[in-house]
């Protein structure tokens, strides 16, 4: 039977319309439900529990994993991923805004884009590690800049908080441009003609049309480069120093190292809770983000 | 101003590629130190080719690939065609979940999941690796296939019932035909996804298991060699061919 047979046979069967029930629509629910929101109360749960060094968890229940949030260096920690967070959320979208106008209105433009859609999908550790070869001591980026005569001794260029802002703008900036661009794709061009037909100059139209309609896309952007700017802990640990520690770096830390999985659970939470937050500005399902 | 546009973009591309480029030609540079051009050789990659440890998380991650490729794209394909048929209001609080589960930072489904396989007794390795690879890739697949069916008309598949053919008929002879390209494309794509896959899998690959990924990552962590600049130029090509097919795939109007 050829594959298309089969499931069309798979489909007829067990997804027709109207006649009988919903078979693969309720195994996907369930699937996500046992698999993903389960594993997530599961850590709600575990943040109330105690520190076990055998069963990595137990009774009673406390708050102590969030009071030893409020006091320690989590707090620290926790700005720093947000200081961190900002600043890569706005280097992106400053590089990318004026960017995907001008893909907007580029001749080559599915070349250019699919120069972008590629770093979107493929892995951010291999594309990491390869800044990271540029970047180093002895790398082509320091044997360039003392050819060049610009510098006298090779830069220190990694293992600094600065390298871990530019790894994750590297890193992230594909995040931001397809988004802006899949918005302002819809753009209709005509509107700045009307505007300056009656009479708008070019910062009026600029800030009373242009920016305005492609807001929803630059939301989409931030929202996808944000979260993951907290989290993405490989970043840090390949690009950054010992104090560049951020949220994520912290999280895995609290798990595979300290083995207080308590405490880890408990700073997911604030860190997801952190992101419902976020979200609830924020209702429109990010359909750009598939094309 | 054209010429200010024409910097700004190539400044962009170079920010984005020159470290690519470069990882690639030092993957092909015949020498161990010097960063001095030395002639072109794959010595490299021979060196990969005869590590049997490389070869085994290599076949692991491609397996693991496939099947939670085949598995999500399967199950999602026929959730959308579903969908497709439901009224509204019945899918909203389905997306929902959907979008949840893609705004939930790796990191954090990562450790869910561990807790997760850590209660349910489930051991890490493959099976763990599996569940979480089809979970984190149906909401992706789920939206390919969707965006591609949405500019359907369902009174196609109506008219052929209409005009007397089965079920099964009107679904493998009008509907399939029509989503190929989002089919073959989101199963590309959820092999991708998985085949990169670093944050996740750290958590819950266990001892025994080792996949492409964390081999790689372990690797980077210990520095820069020209093996492991082989190694990485091999992911990225790999993953690179299947976006651009999958890319064209989904621009394809049959």
């Amino acid at each position: 039977m050829s594959a298309s047979g089969f499931i069309g046979l798979l489909a007829g069967k067990y997804c027709c319309p109207m006649k009988t029930k919903p078979i693969a629509f309720f195994i996907t629910f369930t699937w996500l439900s046992i698999f993903s929101f389960l594993p997530m109360l599961l850590i709600l749960i575990a943040s109330f529990l105690s520190k076990d060094s055998l069963n990595l968890v137990t009774f009673p229940f406390t708050l102590d994993n969030y009071s030893h949030l409020l006091s320690g260096p989590f707090a620290n920690i926790l700005l720093r991923s947000i200081a961190a967070a900002f600043l890569t959320t706005g280097g992106c979208l400053l590089l990318a805004y004026p960017f995907s106008y001008l893909l907007i209105k580029s001749k080559h433009q599915s070349l250019l884009l699919i120069l972008i859609i590629i770093p979107f999908w493929t892995s951010s550790l291999v594309r990491t590690y390869a800044l990271l070869s540029i970047l180093k001591f002895k790398g082509i980026a320091n044997a360039l800049l003392l050819k060049l005569h610009f510098i006298e001794t090779p830069l220190n260029l990694l293992y600094s908080n600065t390298a871990v802002i530019v790894g994750l703008i590297y890193t992230l900036f594909p995040f931001m441009v397809l988004p802006i661009f899949s918005n302002m794709e819809q753009f209709d061009f005509k509107l700045l003609e009307a505007g300056q037909d009656l009479g708008a100059n070019r910062l009026d139209s600029f800030f009373r049309i242009f920016l305005p309609n492609t807001a929803p896309g630059i939301t989409t952007g931030c929202l996808l480069v944000f979260l993951p700017a907290m989290t993405l802990f490989y970043i840090p640990n390949i690009l950054g120093g010992a104090r560049s520690i951020l949220l994520g770096n912290l999280i895995q830390n609290q798990f595979l190292v300290f083995e207080n999985w308590p405490q880890g659970a408990a700073t997911s939470v604030v860190l997801t809770l952190s992101i419902v937050l976020l979200l609830s500005f924020y209702r429109r399902p990010p359909k750009e983000f598939v094309n | 101003m054209r010429l200010l546009k024409k910097i700004y973009l190539g400044f962009i591309y170079f920010f984005l590629y020159a470290p690519i480029i470069m990882l690639i030609m030092y993957s092909v540079n015949n020498t161990r130190y010097s960063l001095i051009w030395q002639g072109f050789s794959l010595r490299w990659y021979h060196e990969l080719f005869v590590d049997s440890g490389l070869w085994a998380a290599f076949f692991h991650s491609v397996w693991l690939g496939l099947s939670a490729a085949f598995i999500s794209t399967t199950l999602g394909l026929l959730t959308c065609i579903q969908l497709f048929f439901t009224r509204r209001k019945k899918r909203r609080f389905f997306y929902a979940l959907l979008v949840l589960l893609i705004v939930i930072p790796d990191l954090v489904f990562g450790i869910a999941s561990l807790l997760f396989f850590n209660f349910s007794g489930i051991p890490l390795g493959f099976v763990s690796l599996l569940i979480a690879h089809i979970t984190f890739c149906l909401p992706f697949v789920i939206y390919t296939i969707n965006s591609r069916i949405h500019t359907l008309d369902p009174n196609l598949y109506f008219s052929a019932l209409d005009l007397g053919a089965s079920r099964v008929r009107a679904l493998t002879q009008i509907l399939l035909p029509l989503l190929w390209p989002a089919i073959f494309s989101a199963l590309l794509l959820a092999f991708t996804l998985s085949f990169d896959d670093v944050i996740i899998s750290y958590f819950i690959a266990g001892p025994d298991y080792n996949i492409l990924p964390l081999t790689i990552y372990s690797l980077v962590r210990a520095g820069v060699t020209p093996e492991l600049n082989a190694l990485c130029t091999i992911t990225f090509l790999i993953s690179m061919v299947l976006v651009i097919i999958a890319n064209k795939l989904k621009r394809v109007s049959p």
